[in-house]
């Protein structure tokens, strides 16, 4: 494996509640170099939390502290915000869930694309839109012009998230987070979704963390996958190796999806443990 | 299925881009004057059926309460009041549309020429007002919610308290006694000074302007002095409500997940929080605005009878005490169509401000 470019070690993240302080990631190791990092759990597990920290997006009274939190040589935790904001989208960069929500309905998707690289220098106006279009066809939009003058409300769910992806693609960042990319999307349209920032990750020799509730998914798009349950990681695992899969909580999520060449009256239902989310 | 298509399609087919937009323009003017038109007639049967129910009788309002059986029946039917009630609602509509709107009792004149001075005199100091609440009160909210909780966000909530919980009267009375009596840094009650009275020639009825198209610099900064004050007073009311409604707009905006990605691009706080969070907000904040200015132009009666301001408020007032019919169905009747003007301006405004709408 390549050299880190993202070490965590003991990540927490603490939300202030009238019953105390609740540990929403509690206490979590891992790093990620330039490969591909599956993140599953089920709702609440803090999987997306722990994406949200690596941008340092907690909003307060929200609380972010690791014992190393270190991308690049440096501290996250230690970083002004104005520092922050350069990696930002530059070196770090995270697709966001819906597209109907995570666009802004009153700009075109040309202005939001645009708008992600003048965000980190100043270039031409000629150059900027000419990367905006290349950038969308590189996602596999067939008439990037026509689509960059278009606002969110007139594009389909699918192309959408194909505009996130080009939005959070075009500074060219080093780490690719995608919270539930696809989850918001037609069934029809997700593995065309995931194919695209696939070939994109692969391509540009990103690391991508790809947090999602679906196990089958995940371990198909990423080399590792990392198991998470009540903000703690439960197991890790090598993609091809979920069959090996040693702890009860790994071996239930497996067991509980369906397959479709069996006839099983119950699906068998997950131990919650997580009391101390709830 | 959506997976091959790359956008819902248009549903204008093969015509060119630019002659699709012009139609819709055209369409869209052409409702726009439908509705308007519709809007203003239903306000003319409502001042038409309000002088009708009113237990006053017109023509006892022309003739005194003395005249003779036959004179009072000559002047009915000159009125035309034995005509049927849809008859006199058409001939009303006719008179209102050429202008005439019967005579005031009260000032003996035409209502029109009335109204003619005393609504921009209310138009000058409204328009005032509510720029002074929109140019304080729209940044006001928008730092308050960006700084949530923070020291001047309280002191900014506090301050919209106050416009909330102060009445008008006082609010004059201290103003005219701290910054006329005491301080001497605006002039007192009334549009002008006593000797200014007159000189210019009203073209558009507002001194602001009359006084600059005439080249009257002094009277032109001597009604500055004098409206200054009470345009304040307004200007704080409309601040405190329009203050109040961006800093409730922002932070349901800055809640929302575009907000987010724009933060995950990198893009700068200031950036964030007005082009990502304020921008979506224009819509509903310029209704908030229309309506605030749309109860400043009613005329603040309150404010009006404090500064002697000869405005709409305070002849609208005056006229409901005489029983001046005329005169309160023509007041109405401009408030009425100053209300619909400002909604359909508004209306105007989404379609800029929002594409979804267009």
């Amino acid at each position: 494996m390549t050299k880190p470019l993202l070490e965590v070690e003991n990540l927490r993240v603490t939300f202030p509640t009238s019953r105390g302080d609740v540990d929403v990631v509690a206490g979590i190791s891992f790093s990620l170099g330039r490969e591909r990092l599956g993140i599953v759990g089920e709702s609440g597990s803090g999987k997306s939390m722990t994406g949200r920290s690596i941008l340092r997006l907690i909003r307060p009274p929200g609380r972010v502290r690791a014992d190393l939190f270190r991308f690049d040589g440096q501290n996250l935790l230690d970083l002004s915000e104005r520092q922050m904001r350069a990696i930002r989208g530059a070196r770090i960069s995270m697709v966001m869930q819906d597209p109907k929500f995570a666009l802004n309905p009153v700009m075109t998707v040309g202005e939001q694309i645009a708008e992600a690289l003048r965000a980190h220098g100043n270039l031409p106006r000629r150059e900027v839109s000419a990367r905006v279009l290349d950038m969308l066809a590189a996602v596999r939009i067939t008439d990037p012009k026509r689509v960059a003058s278009l606002y969110p409300h007139e594009v389909s769910g699918g192309m959408g998230q194909r505009v996130m992806i080009a939005m959070m693609l075009i500074p060219e960042p080093d780490i690719l987070i995608a919270d539930e990319p696809t989850s918001a999307l037609d069934v029809s349209v997700q593995a065309q979704v995931l194919d695209i920032i696939d070939e994109q990750v692969r391509q540009r020799g990103m690391g991508l963390m790809l947090i999602s509730h679906d196990l089958a998914l995940v371990s198909h798009y990423c080399d590792r996958v990392i198991v998470m349950n009540a903000g703690r990681i439960v197991e890790t695992l090598d993609s091809g190796q979920l069959g090996a899969a040693s702890h009860p909580y790994t071996r239930a999520l497996i067991e509980a999806v369906p397959r479709l060449d069996e006839t099983r009256d119950w699906l068998p239902t997950l131990p919650r443990a997580g009391g101390e989310v709830a | 299925m959506s997976s091959l298509s790359d956008a819902q399609p248009a549903a204008t087919g093969k015509m060119p881009m630019g002659l699709v937009r012009a139609w819709r323009l055209v369409s869209f003017i052409v409702r726009f004057a439908a509705s308007l038109l519709l809007t203003f007639l239903g306000l003319l049967a409502i001042t038409f059926f309000i002088g009708r129910i009113v237990p006053i009788d017109p023509v006892l309002a022309v003739v005194g309460d003395r005249a003779p059986r036959a004179v009072y029946e000559a002047a009915r039917l000159k009125m035309g009041l034995d005509q049927p009630q849809i008859v006199q609602f058409i001939q009303y509509v006719g008179a209102v549309l050429s202008g005439d709107l019967g005579l005031s009792v009260s000032s003996g004149r035409p209502v029109v020429q009335d109204l003619a001075e005393v609504f921009p005199a209310t138009l000058e100091m409204a328009t005032l007002g509510i720029a002074i609440g929109v140019l304080l009160g729209v940044p006001m909210g928008v730092e308050a919610a960006a700084h949530r909780n923070s020291f001047g966000d309280q002191i900014i909530r506090v301050v919209g308290l106050a416009g909330y919980a102060v009445p008008a009267f006082w609010l004059g009375l201290v103003g005219l006694a701290l910054f006329y009596a005491r301080l001497q840094w605006v002039a007192g009650p009334g549009r002008l000074d006593v000797f200014y009275d007159g000189i210019v020639e009203p073209v558009t009825g507002l001194l602001l302007v009359d006084s600059l198209l005439a080249g009257e610099t002094e009277i032109f900064w001597n009604a500055v002095s004098h409206i200054l004050l009470p345009a304040a007073i307004l200007g704080f009311f409309s601040l405190a409500y329009i203050s109040r409604m961006t800093r409730s707009l922002m932070l349901d905006q800055l809640g929302q997940e575009y907000v987010t990605t724009a933060r995950v691009k990198g893009v700068s706080e200031r950036l964030v929080i007005w082009r990502h969070a304020f921008r979506p907000i224009l819509v509903p904040l310029i209704t908030v605005i229309g309506l605030s200015y749309a109860s400043l132009i009613e005329g603040s009666v309150m404010i009006e009878t404090i500064f002697s301001w000869p405005g709409i408020g305070n002849y609208l007032t005056t006229a409901l005490l005489n029983a001046d019919m005329a005169a309160v169905l023509g007041a109405t009747l401009v408030i009425g169509g100053v209300f619909i003007a400002i909604n359909k301006v508004c209306d105007g405004l989404y379609r800029v401000f929002d594409p979804r709408s267009r």
